[in-house]
């Protein structure tokens, strides 16, 4: 055990994972950049009556319309002779306090309630109903009427936004919420005393807290806009420095000093682009970025391709006196781009051999790259994949840089593929038949009615006890295994030489599974295939397969015989696996704690 | 001397969803006991209710019959201050080691926070926090950083560790090791019967894996379409079980050896044959 916890110990990575998000966003441009933009534009605000000569509203009729760099007035004045520069930076404060004050309240409403309405579902009928009525209220006009109440205070005027824009942040906390409450953190959160506030506070809204942020940056833009939309329609008092306003006063002074309208303009149009593109680096910061799609097949870098081919000629070629196999694998290395852009080698030159009509069990832990190998074989591996170098020979062809139509040629009909969650391989919305029936079409080019002849045929021989009722019926009707024989039936339909079949019994019951690899091995004698089994479980193996590949951190690290593998493992990860395995001898031997007590002999 | 958990006819019904509503009952009167330090195993197939056993005595669904008594205690309708009570001595581990820890606090949040809401000091429940890694042998700077940091043994541990924090007297173990590795599986297993020895927690240990179920589990269950159809001492019921429904369990699960294999194919063919 000692030993055991050393291992898992130094297993753990020493300083990967967390960054933590002000240095994302500090490392990344585009929100340092328009943060950095934000935060100055705030403090000219914060700053403003040290940094300016003249009040905001105070009238120099001597100095009307002065130009752009007069003395004691760096941007000039406007009609009424008011400091523009002045002006600006004092609007810079109105709209962070609107800005403050709309976000603040929309957050503490729409979080408020989009808790309660998420976690309670008895609430969750009047929330819905009382935000959906919020959300029918014309914003600006409401704001217009309510000047009578508001008093032209655009704090005041603002915080009744705030609750307009509260619905938006409901909206998300509510949905985020629903999500998070079948978590089974939660469950374990309630059998461990925890109140329901508690749990609320800190397993909820830790968990959805992330997109409220994202949003209040949107809204915070948002929020800018309205206020200055409402002072431009001269809203509100006329004592409050505001981009509207100044707008306003420079559009109806267009013709005679065009830049006095163009500053207001100007900053407004900045802080809202800096707000928008802030928000959206801060989404990518917290929910991660998408990747970016690479070809597959290619060989992006081409020293590795060229790396690749020399191993091919100096290891890769079979002794010849084993004829061609069917499918034959030869130095395959799959890589995944990692954040910084390199390359992260998944599976390091795999060979890999099946004669035709035999069954390989290829064998390992999660994350040895077994599967990554079986999709490269099929070509179907994720767009940011990259296989680096090596060869995959189908009957004798090429597969690697293969098009995608002539692959397509080579899936339906040469190799099949069974999946390992035959529930969400097969489409809610089409029935059983009529996906059956496109697969077989698609693969042999038959007419419709002898696919559909044929896949109530092949439905019978996969043991499904029903088939014309099976074929009409849509996937929510029909068990996972019977889901499975659906699938198996479709991948049998074009007699395929080879079987790709991933982990086919793991998400079934012990006792379908029987059924299931029964039907397989019948399948595989009857059709002639070669079945390439991934799987974790050697209980499988040793059921269904002749020969196993044991695959570890993306390499096979032994292949034989199955008798002789399970007999003499050579490989000491297989011989360590073999014997993890809990085998019908290991049963518990020790007595129960409490007869130890009645014994009068053991200590607690 | 009573048993530690004492489950009389227990009944559960689910409610069907949309406008015709339908009820269908998961478990039509079960009954099982746990001793202290014991290890009752629970094996069945997906939608056999075994997992809504567990949920039951957790109180995380309703019974609509029956009892459950813990420590002569009945908690069959216990209201939201008992169970928080009972928290102390009740315990879970579940499934997932992925959606079972709260993705954004800390390992050393997720662990205290049992001690604290049970009335616990900070500076107490740090100090616990560290006993408890030591415990499940995860590193002591484990507690500084988030879940996404480790794999799904580690969290598992994790998971474990939480389950132990108020030094519980029964914890209720739904297929922990089902989504881990081999290797990782086996080593889980062994922690856990560690801890028992040394604790003297008793687990109610449910699965659908026989293997695993031998492999830590004094007394067996065996749950079949919401009823308990046999029972007795782990070894009797995983190797030589005398209802028909566990001998077809036993013999579909393949052995990890070809030849023993072959034998147990062949058994089974002839089972199936007798059976229909």
């Amino acid at each position: 055990m000692s030993n055991d916890t050393a291992t898992e110990q130094s297993a753990l990575p020493a300083a990967k994972g967390r960054t933590p998000l002000w240095k994302k966003l500090l490392k990344d441009p585009q929100s340092s950049i328009a943060g950095g933009v934000i935060f100055i534009i705030v403090l000219l605000g914060v700053l403003a009556p040290w940094i300016t000569g003249h009040g905001p509203n105070t009238v120099r009729l001597e100095s009307i319309n002065s130009p752009f760099n007069s003395p004691g007035y760096p941007l000039g004045t406007d009609q009424y002779g008011r400091d523009i520069w002045s002006r600006l930076l004092h609007s810079i404060n109105t709209s962070s306090i609107t800005a403050v004050i709309s976000t603040t309240i929309a957050i503490g409403i729409g979080s408020v309630f989009g808790l309660v309405g998420g976690y309670f579902d008895r609430l969750r009928g009047i929330t819905e109903w009382v935000f959906a009525l919020i959300m029918t209220f014309p914003g600006m006009l409401v704001l217009i009427l309510l000047l009578p109440i508001t008093g032209g205070d655009f704090r005041i005027t603002m915080a009744i936004f705030g609750v307009m824009l509260s619905p938006g942040i409901y909206r998300i906390v509510r949905n985020q919420v629903v999500g998070v409450k079948s978590e089974l953190y939660i469950d374990a959160a309630r059998v461990s005393g925890v109140s329901t506030i508690r749990i609320l506070v800190r397993h909820v809204f830790s968990a959805v807290r992330g997109p409220v942020i994202i949003a209040a940056a949107f809204m915070a833009g948002s929020a800018i806009s309205i206020q200055a939309g409402l002072a431009f329609l001269g809203v509100g008092s006329k004592e409050t420095p505001s981009f509207g306003a100044m707008i306003n006063d420079g559009f109806r002074n267009l013709y005679i000093d065009p830049l006095q309208y163009i500053w207001p303009s100007l900053l407004l149009g900045i802080i809202n682009a800096a707000l928008v593109l802030f928000g959206n680096a801060l989404r990518d910061a917290m929910q991660g970025a998408q990747p970016k799609p690479a070809k597959i097949g290619q060989k992006v870098d081409a020293k590795a391709g060229a790396a690749g081919q020399n191993k091919i000629s100096t290891v890769g070629k079979p002794s010849g006196n084993e004829g061609v196999p069917f499918l034959e694998v030869t130095d395959l290395v799959i890589a995944y781009p990692r954040p910084d852009g390199s390359l992260n080698d998944v599976v390091h030159g795999v060979n890999l051999r099946i004669e035709a009509a035999e069954t390989l069990g290829l064998v390992g832990e999660s994350g040895s790259g077994k599967t990554q190998t079986a999709f490269a074989i099929l070509g179907v591996l994720p767009p940011e994949a990259v296989v680096r170098s090596g060869s995959i020979r189908v009957g004798g062809r090429e597969l690697i840089g293969m098009t995608e139509t002539d692959l397509r040629r080579i899936r339906g009909k040469q190799i099949a593929y069974i999946p390992q969650e035959p529930m969400s391989n097969l489409d809610p919305v089409y029935t059983v038949g009529a996906q059956l029936v496109e697969g077989i079409r698609a693969a042999t080019g038959v007419s419709a009615r002898a696919a559909k002849e044929r896949a109530l045929s092949l439905l019978a021989r996969v043991g499904i006890p029903e088939p014309i009722r099976t074929f009409g019926a849509y996937p929510h009707q029909i068990s996972g295994g019977m889901a499975q024989r659906v699938l198996i039936a479709g991948a049998v339909a074009s007699n395929p030489k080879l079987l790709i079949a991933d982990e086919p019994t793991t998400a079934l019951d012990v006792t379908v599974q029987a059924e299931i690899l029964d039907l397989l091995r019948d399948l595989q004698e009857e059709l002639g295939m070669a079945v390439l089994l991934v799987t974790h479980n050697f209980g499988v193996v040793a059921d269904i397969c002749s020969r196993i590949s044991v695959m570890h951190g993306g390499q096979i690290v032994e292949t034989g015989d199955v008798f002789d593998v399970f007999r003499e493992p050579q490989h000491e990860y297989t011989q360590k696996l073999l014997n993890a395995i809990l085998d019908e001898t290991s049963h518990r031997k020790d007595p129960p704690v409490e007869t130890l007590e009645l014994a009068g002999g053991a200590k607690r | 001397m009573t048993a530690l958990l004492d489950v009389r006819d227990l009944r559960v019904t689910y409610q069907g969803r949309g406008l015709r509503r339908r009820s269908y009952e998961v478990l039509h009167g079960i009954s099982l006991a746990i001793g202290r330090g014991e290890t009752l195993g629970v094996v069945g197939e997906s939608g056999s209710g075994k997992s809504t056993i567990g949920r039951a005595v957790l109180g995380l669904v309703k019974p609509r019959g029956g009892t459950i008594h813990f420590d002569g205690r009945d908690v069959t309708h216990a209201d939201a201050a008992t169970r928080r009570a009972l928290a102390k001595d009740l315990q879970v581990i579940f499934q997932d080691p992925y959606s079972s820890l709260s993705p954004s606090l800390t390992v050393g949040d997720i662990l205290s926070e049992p001690l604290i809401v049970q009335g616990a000091s900070r500076h107490d429940a740090r100090r616990r926090v560290q006993e408890l890694l030591d415990q499940v042998g995860l590193p002591r700077d484990a507690a500084d950083r988030i879940p996404r940091e480790f794999s799904g043994g580690q969290r598992q541990r994790v998971a474990i560790a939480r389950a132990l924090a108020p030094e519980p007297r029964l914890i209720v173990c739904d297929e922990p090791v089902s989504a881990l590795d081999l290797s990782t599986q086996a080593r889980v297993l062994e922690l856990l019967i560690d801890i028992q020895r040394r604790t003297g927690v008793s687990y109610l240990f449910v699965s659908h894996d026989l293997a695993v179920v031998r492999h830590i589990s004094h007394r067996v269950s065996v749950v079949y379409r919401g009823d308990i159809v046999e029972t007795g001492a782990a070894e009797v019921v995983t190797r030589a079980p005398e209802h028909p429904y566990t001998q077809q369990l036993l013999l579909a699960a393949p052995v990890a050896d070809p030849v023993t294999q072959q034998k147990r194919r062949a058994e089974r063919k002839l089972f199936r044959a007798q059976h229909g």
